[in-house]
């Protein structure tokens, strides 16, 4: 008997099978490879430090896609959570002098419950609230981490000394069959080691029976609650846990940066998660990953190359019309509204487009 | 009693401000069903070409507002024309991203064109006050008010005579009945933007023109007017006024009293008052003080 097609499916079960192609499976693979080899090749601080931040910022995309992507609510909190987790890390972690595997669930959970703490307040009603409860947040939010100085050090900021072992590994020095890791290579392996894992369960998640009770009040609540969807319960559970893994990114980049003040969990912050999310494409795990490399590394790499741009102002009173905080800005300002209006489904899009025009190649049409 | 009183006059004229803003949401809102965020922008935007037209054009303050207005309303139709326009049958919250975009392009031309200095308008209110029975008014909040006062009239009769008005009701009653009575639907989004970013073009120059001066995180402040909306309910232009003057009075009386009542919360805790009373308001009276209650059909 013929072989069936690679592409046929023939249950439910193996539709949602996470890795089910051969050619799937030997990506994943492929990807995996190169994350471990990666650090060994590229060497350079700046680039290792530039991915690093990328990782971090992959995770909270991650996090918001569930929200924004998955359950459809728009969140301009994000900043706030991730803010708290990297407080949070800054006490468990630095203070009390935890351990790695303490101090990262702990952000977690604070995030957690702050999100059950407010979820429900902006939540339960239907329509579009929690936009505007979310940007009231990050504007308590950074009252609090200024005024808040036993935890937060006010506005001068506080340091994270966070301990980042695993066992016998030390990320911050990582030895290996001999050989000594520096500090970069260290974090890169942890903080994509964690992307991974979100991915992973956030993926899992979403082909659950609650994963597809949130698409269910994505596309349409009243529907859902008719067929016994309690949407605001799903709601209020997709922002916990959207909070959670913010919080998770917030711990990592406290960590890695070993110092955080109130000035960066602002609106901006946000909206740049927002960006991510829109220009990788809305509602798939992967889209957050490529959105983070792609508007993540941006900032870094204006900051470091804006001399080279025309018209970019690096420094206080120097030359050009713009400032790079504001060509920030602009640029997300700009992918936001572009996205939307020419590829709502972000550049997973495009590349789930190449993928099915090869798939039923050559039938492609 | 004297400070009481002036902390409310205080109050009353930044709550005036908010409730032009609200009342701009108010209007996109209920035509289009989108929460707008870029009103920020276009409140700065028409702060800013106040100040163009007033000090470097050197025209009278009123035609400079005048023609503020009318610039900022141009650039409100305009958004709605080139982006929004493109949106019609996406989700909701696709749009109000794309509007959270357009803040965040306008705010950088702004500081791009103008620069991040704080800027002085030319106005004839400066910092003039008129004493009355022992209280301080500015002329400039005294104006304030009274502008507000005779816009949100005019606006009220604007929606209740005039055709259009008419037209815009309808419109966000039942959108298909009015297309099939032959109402223009693009016709009245397209004025909805203008009127909400005439609104928030003259709140900005309005706060512009005070001692503050105008700098460009003034866009920031106009996003205080988000709880004014839900405070008094987002489908209620009667709401928002009243919701306008609520949250301004919340936060003149709180910056008043910080020193005695409010050293506990720290520095500056009036900035988060509107915010705080929104959440409280969403958990007493969860559609606001005059909004309607969303009535599901299925």
């Amino acid at each position: 008997m013929a072989k069936p097609h690679r592409n046929l499916v023939r249950d439910y079960r193996q539709d949602l099978r996470l890795f089910g192609s051969p050619a799937a499976r030997a990506g994943l693979a492929a990807m995996l490879v190169t994350l471990v080899m990666l650090p060994m090749v590229v060497q350079d601080d700046f680039w290792l430090s530039v991915l690093v931040y990328v990782g971090i910022t992959a995770v909270g995309a991650i996090g918001l896609n569930l929200l924004t992507g998955y359950c459809g609510q728009i969140s301009l909190g994000h900043a706030f959570f991730i803010g708290a987790g990297a407080y949070v890390t800054g006490w468990a972690g630095g203070e009390l002098g935890l351990p790695l595997v303490l101090w990262l669930p702990m952000a977690a959970l604070a995030g957690g419950l702050l999100g059950a703490v407010i979820g429900p307040f902006a939540l339960r009603l239907r329509g579009h609230y929690l936009a505007i409860v979310t940007l009231g947040l990050v504007f308590v939010g950074e009252h609090l981490w200024r005024n808040f100085r036993g935890l937060t050090g006010g506005n001068s900021g506080t340091s994270v000394n966070a301990p980042v072992s695993l066992g016998p590994i030390d990320f911050n020095r990582v030895e290996l069959a001999g050989e000594v890791y520096s500090r970069n290579q260290g974090y890169f392996w942890l903080v994509w080691a964690l992307v991974a894992i979100v991915a992973l369960l956030v993926k899992n998640l979403v082909r659950t029976r609650p994963g597809r009770a949130l698409q269910a009040v994505r596309d349409r609540d009243q529907a859902a609650e008719v067929i016994g969807v309690r949407a605001g319960r799903y709601k209020i559970g997709a922002f916990v846990v959207s909070s959670a893994i913010a919080s998770v990114a917030g711990a990592l980049f406290g960590s890695y940066q070993q110092f955080v003040s109130p000035d960066e969990w602002n609106l901006l912050l946000s909206i740049q998660y927002i960006a991510i999310v829109i220009v990788g494409g809305l509602g798939t795990v992967f889209g957050s990953i490529l959105g983070a490399v792609f508007v993540g590394a941006l900032p870094a790499l204006i900051d470091r190359f804006g001399d080279a741009i025309p018209g970019v102002r690096t420094s206080v009173g120097g030359e050009g019309f713009i400032s790079v905080f504001a060509l920030n800005q602009a640029i997300f300002g700009v992918l936001i509204v572009l996205f939307l209006v020419l590829e709502p489904r972000g550049l997973a899009g495009i590349w789930l487009r190449i993928k099915a025009y090869f798939k039923s190649w050559p039938f492609s049409y | 009693m004297t400070a009481f009183l002036q902390n409310c006059f205080a109050g009353l004229a930044l709550g005036s401000t908010y409730a032009l803003v609200a009342l701009g949401f108010v209007v996109i809102f209920k035509s289009t069903g989108v929460i707008n965020f870029a009103q920020g922008g276009l409140l700065a935007l028409g702060a800013y070409l106040g100040y163009t037209f007033s000090n470097n054009l050197l025209l009278g303050f009123g035609v400079a507002i005048l023609l503020a207005c009318l610039a900022a309303a141009l650039v409100g139709a305009g958004f709605e024309r080139i982006v929004l326009r493109r949106m019609v049958g996406q989700p909701p919250f696709a749009v109000i991203m794309i509007t959270i975009g357009l803040l965040f392009i306008l705010e950088p031309v702004i500081t791009a064109i103008w620069g991040f200095d704080n800027l002085q308008v030319r106005n004839p209110w400066n910092i003039n006050t008129v004493e009355l029975g022992g209280l301080v008014f500015g002329v400039k909040d005294l104006w304030t008010i009274g502008l507000t006062t005779a816009v949100v009239i005019g606006f009220f009769a604007f929606f209740k005579y005039s055709p259009l008005g008419l037209a815009m009701r309808v419109t966000a009653f039942d959108p298909e009945a009015a297309l099939a009575q032959g109402i223009s639907a693009r016709r009245v989004y397209a004025v909805s933007w203008a009127i909400a970013a005439a609104l928030a073009a003259l709140a900005g120059i309005a706060m512009a023109a005070g001692p503050g001066g105008l700098s460009p995180s003034i866009g920031f402040i106009a996003l205080a007017a988000f709880p004014a909306m839900i405070v008094g309910g987002m489908d209620s232009p009667g709401g928002a006024v009243l919701g306008g003057l609520v949250i301004g009075l919340a936060e003149a009386l709180t910056r008043g009293y910080q020193d005695q009542l409010f050293s506990w919360a720290g520095d500056n805790v009036s900035i988060i008052v509107p915010y705080i009373l929104m959440i409280v308001i969403l958990l007493i009276r969860p559609y606001g003080l005059l909004g309607t209650k969303d009535v599901r059909r299925v």
